[in-house]
This record gives structure tokens, sequence and C-alpha cells, in this order.
């Protein structure tokens, strides 16, 4: 749906990604404001931005596979694992800098991801889905009991990256890392989905014996898109390491998994921008829940202890509501509204 | 040796009640198509009520087992008719998901009123006394626990063959629509497959309760499920007992292997994981699975 007057002549016109100057107006202001945010923004609310960011590169990344290329990874978790470890392991044991750790990190994830894909060529939806869910055990296995890499239960310590004698230190300068990352993951993403591999995704996604007969090497598309997704995962994984300068198995469990794919299917599957969303959303969740329960001490003493041990329950719940309620997600929802606006008052 | 035969022995039993969760969870799959991965907690929900009627109320453990059952059935009717029948025709990872997001609600549910640590059966079920199986001392909770498991399989195995209901379901299973012009209530046969699968992971979550105690890692059975069920073919009620069993017994016997002889400890964890990706890569449709084929 268009504004009167906004006109398109071409191909191009109708591709670009910001449709109007309005939009790119708006999209501009929003990056200045990320730019400054980190020097008027408290320590508290720098850090949950950070861990925005880093979950949007997950976010991202599950998406192009599960919601473009319709292929389920409840291992996506564990390349998120893959990613820190190997970032971990570079950087302190190796003495690798962290500029080529974190490709490094990405590339293993990668390689890990796609060898988990290669079943994909046979099994599908649920099989994929369990054949996905025991790579996550196995990994998560791994972290724990191959000691002499990992540190197993006791983790692992990292540094923040350096240029020179300049180290990034506090968390403000982290953050145009993680910022300059994110930019890059969603940009990249954003056009990738509009190349013909982009393209290809979807066909398999939406009809894979027709994709195949028409030229559509499924194999191929759904190993690559199994090995960009893991790509993310692991990139994700290395920031978060870093961010937090600790990592041990605990960080990478099933629900790690569950919450990324929380994430996509409130956000929006087959949606950049829903992703994001879904990011912003289940990041702030938690801490939504904190505010609302210490508000509520006053009347009940022990809710906030309560509401912190069901916390997962409330998540669940908030899970099964939207696949209930809201099927399409955040994203779908947004559209919805723009259209109601847009067309104010004449709905029809 | 001794030690082997041991291995064998619990691996038995843990087997016969992972057959016990795989057998609920295919009912669920066969007739509805849904993945179910609350099946754990499920298991775990049922054992904590049984505890809470025994323990806290002090009621007669039989009774308690009926009132279990009962409130299992009201369970799967609320599970399957507030959160499963608006998903029919969803996609297969918003089932999935709809079902990861029941068990987390579950077992929060389960944290919320009995906490995590491990609660105990006070008046235990079985006798306590070891008896001699070809002179090897077996605890005669593994021997009930097992027969109790084999009988409850066997039962069921004769339901789905020749009662009326269990027709009625296995028509369902192979087309809904199909069955529904035959006049049968598919809605019935759904809530009857999730109060059946719900019903048999309670009883299985009491069996093994009285074994080891009770606590949130009980729900760790409803993962062990899918080993399990991808072994035996997802859709076979007799792959789901056999593979429930072979799982069992080979995840004690890799544990004690790996743990004598190579000094790793921890393989119970993930054997049978491992042995799910190999079956994935060998024969994804398992022993007696139906193979789907695809047609234009």
């Amino acid at each position: 749906m268009h504004y009167c007057g906004d006109y398109r002549t071409t191909y191009e016109q109708d591709s670009r990604i910001f449709q109007t100057g309005f939009v790119r107006f708006w999209f501009a202001l929003f990056m200045g404001f990320m730019l400054v945010f980190p020097f008027v923004a408290t320590n508290y609310l720098l850090s949950l931005m950070i861990q925005i960011l880093i979950a949007v590169i997950g976010a991202v990344g599950l998406n192009l596979l599960t919601g473009f290329t319709g292929q389920i990874s409840l291992g996506h978790g564990a390349f998120l694992g893959v990613g820190a470890y190997t970032t971990g392991v570079l950087t302190t044991k190796l003495g690798v800098p962290f500029w080529v750790s974190l490709p490094a990190a990405g590339l293993m994830a990668a390689f890990i991801g796609m060898f988990v894909g290669i079943p994909s060529l046979r099994l599908k939806g649920l099989y994929l889905a369990i054949a996905t869910l025991a790579s996550q055990f196995i990994l998560e296995w791994i972290f724990l009991r191959w000691e002499p890499v990992t540190g197993g239960s006791y983790g692992m310590i990292l540094d923040r990256p350096k240029i020179g004698s300049f180290v990034f230190e506090a968390d403000k300068y982290y953050y145009f890392i993680v910022l300059a990352v994110t930019v890059a993951a969603v940009l990249f993403a954003k056009n990738l989905v509009r190349t013909r591999t982009g393209r290809a995704f979807m066909a398999v996604r939406d009809h894979y014996i027709s994709a195949e007969i028409m030229g559509i090497d499924i194999f191929k598309y759904k190993l690559l898109s199994f090995g960009i997704s893991s790509f993310y995962a692991g990139i994700a994984g290395a920031l978060m390491g870093h961010y937090l300068m600790f990592i041990s198995s605990e960080q990478f469990t099933i629900l790690v998994s569950i919450q990324y794919l929380a994430m996509i299917i409130i956000g929006g599957l087959g949606s950049i921008i829903g992703s994001i969303y879904g990011a912003v959303f289940m990041v702030l969740l938690p801490e939504v829940l904190t505010l609302i329960t210490s508000k509520l001490s006053w009347i009940y003493p022990n809710i906030s202890d309560f509401i912190l041990s069901i916390q997962d329950g409330v998540f669940g719940l908030i899970i099964v509501l939207f696949l209930i309620f809201e099927p399409d997600g955040l994203a779908h929802r947004w559209n919805l509204i723009k259209a109601y606006w847009k067309l104010y008052p004449f709905s029809y | 040796m001794d030690y082997f035969v041991q291995l064998i022995i619990s691996g038995l039993v843990i087997g016969s009640i992972y057959a016990l969760v795989a057998l609920g969870f295919t009912v669920i799959y066969k007739a509805t198509r849904v993945v179910n991965f609350a099946q754990g907690e499920l298991l775990m929900f049922g054992a904590y009520v049984c505890y809470a009627f025994v323990v806290q109320f002090k009621i007669p453990f039989l009774a308690a087992l009926l009132i279990t059952l009962a409130f299992s059935v009201v369970l799967a009717l609320l599970i399957e008719r507030l959160v499963l029948r608006p998903m029919i025709g969803e996609p297969i990872i918003s089932i999935i998901m709809v079902t990861i997001g029941l068990a987390l609600v579950l077992s929060s549910i389960v944290k919320a009123i009995w906490g995590t640590q491990i609660r105990v059966y006070s008046p235990k079920l079985f006798p306590q006394t070891t008896v001699n199986v070809g002179g090897i001392p077996v605890s005669q909770e593994f021997i009930w626990c097992f027969v109790l498991s084999v009988v409850l399989l066997a039962v069921f195995s004769l339901f789905f063959k020749y009662s009326k209901e269990g027709i009625a379901m296995r028509a369902t299973a192979f087309s809904n629509q199909v069955a529904q012009s035959m006049g049968i209530s598919v809605k019935k046969i759904f809530a009857l497959s999730w109060a059946i699968a719900t019903v048999v992971s309670a009883i299985g979550g009491v069996l093994i309760g009285n074994i080891n105690g009770i606590n949130i890692q009980l729900s760790h059975f409803g993962l062990k499920v899918f080993p399990a069920v991808i072994l035996g073919g997802l859709d076979s009620i007799l792959g789901a007992t056999l593979g429930g069993i072979i799982i069992g017994l080979l995840e004690n016997l890799c544990d004690g292997f790996f743990k004598i002889y190579l000094n790793i400890s921890g393989v119970k964890e993930v054997a049978p994981f491992i042995i799910l990706v190999i079956i994935l890569m060998i024969k994804p449709y398992g022993l007696f699975g139906t193979e789907e084929i695809e047609r234009v």
C-alpha cells in the first residue's frame, strides 16, 4: 500500500529497503540516537542495549534458517556456545587478537552448523527438529566435559578486545563494536533475502519439490542456510563472551535455543525487522517483570522472589499465548496498525 | 560381570519407564500429529500430585493413585482444549513451540508449589527387601516397576488392537477426514489420546518416583523419549515400547562401559542422543515407523 503520489517506475525503486524519504529520515535519526546512546544512557540501560544488539544478531541468523528457509533448529543456543568457546580458546590460549578470533568464531560455528545440517537433506520438519535437539545436547555435553579446552564447569575468563594499546574496556566503547557488527549483520541479511540466494531459501521453504523442479539445488541452499545462520550465532556468542568476559556451559543450554526461537516467533517468522522486535521483547521481558514485581512488593512482600522462581513459566506462557492469539508475530501486527492509520478514518 | 548384570537390570527398569512415556508420546503423535515436548513434564506433574496426596495429605496409596489419574485426565483435557485445539492446522514449528511453552509452564508450576529439592514417597509403595534372581540380588522395587510397566504396555497394545475406541483411534491416525465421515468424533479421539498419554506418563512418574525420589529433573525423561521413539518409529506403539527398553539398556551399558574402561563419566546423559543421530542417519523412520512417501 503506497501513499498517493508515491509512484515507482523501475524495479529498483520497488525493491529498495528504505522506500520513502520519510522512512530514510527516521532511520537516520534512529542511527544518530544509537550513536549518542552510550554517552547519555545509564550503565544499566547500556548493558540492556548491548544484550539486545547481540540478541538481534542471533535472532536474525535463526530467522534466516527457520523463517526464510523453513528449517527448524533447536540447537541455536549450542552454536552460540561454539562461537563463544572458539573465541575464548583462540584469545586466551593461543593469543590470537579479537579481530581475527571473531570471524573465526563465526566460521567455526558455521562449520559445525553445516555438519548438523547435513541430515536436513533427508529429514524434514519434526525429524530435523529432533536431530538439531540431539546436537544441542551433544554440544552442551562437550562444553561441560571437554575440560582441557573449555574449562568444564569452571568456565573460561575472557578479555575485552583492544587495538594497539587502546582497550575497549568500558561498556560504552565495547558497545560500538557490537553496534557495528549488528548493523552489518542486519544489512547483510536484509540484502541477502532480496538476492537469488534469498529467493531460493524462500522457495525451499514454500515448496521444496517445486523448488527442486525449478532448478534450485535444495541440498546446497539448505546447507548454506544452516551455515549462514550458525555463522550469525557464532558471532553473537563470541560478542556475548567478550561482553560478559566469562563463559560457561550454563549459558548455552536448550533454554537459550528456545529463547531464540521464541524471539523469531514473537517477532515474526520470515521477517528481518520482526527478529529485531522479538529480540527487544525477549531481552526486556525479564526486566519488565522485575520492575512490575518490585512495584507490587508493598502489597505482597515475597512476590518478587516468587516471580523470579517461575520466570521460565511466565516466558512459556507468553510463547503459548502469542502462538494462539498472534501467530504472525509483532511485525505483522505493526503492519496492521500502520495500515489502519494510513487509511484512517476510512478503513476501506 | 555382576556389575554388567546390574547395569542390564537397572537399564531394563529405566527402559520400561521410557517405554511408558514413549507410549504416551506416540499415542498423541499418531492421533493428532502433535509432537509433545511436554511429555516429561506430564510425568513429573503426575509424580508430584501423587506425592502431595500420599505424603502431604496422608491418603492411602491406592486412593491417591486413583485421584492422581483422575487429575491427569482433567489436566490432559484442559491442555487439549485450551492449548492444542486452537493450534490445529498451524505449521509444525508453532506446534513444537507451543508444547515447549507448555513444558516451561508446567515445570514452573511444580517449582512454585513444591520447590526444587528431592522429595521421597514416605510410606514406600513396594517392599524394600531384595530378592535373588539367578544369584544376583535385585531390589523388589525394580521388579515391580518393570512388571507393572510391561503389564500396562500389554494392556494398551490390546486396547489399540481390539477395543472399539482403540480402533477408532487408529482410524483417526490414518486419516482425520475419513474417520470423521465414518461417524467418529475426531475431537473426542484427540481428547482421549491426550488423556491416555497423560495417564501413562503419570503412572511412569509415580513408579520412578518410588525408586529414585522426585525432583524437577524428572522432566528429563521427556527428552530421552525422543531417542526411544525415533528408534522405534514415531507412529508405532510396538516400536515405542521396544525403543524405550533398548534405549534404557544401551544408555546404562554405555555409561558403565565408558566409566570402567575409558574413565569417562556422565556418558549416560549424551549416549541416547548420539544413538538418535546415528539412527536418523541410517534409518530415519526407525524400526517400525511408516515411511513417508511424497508425491508431487
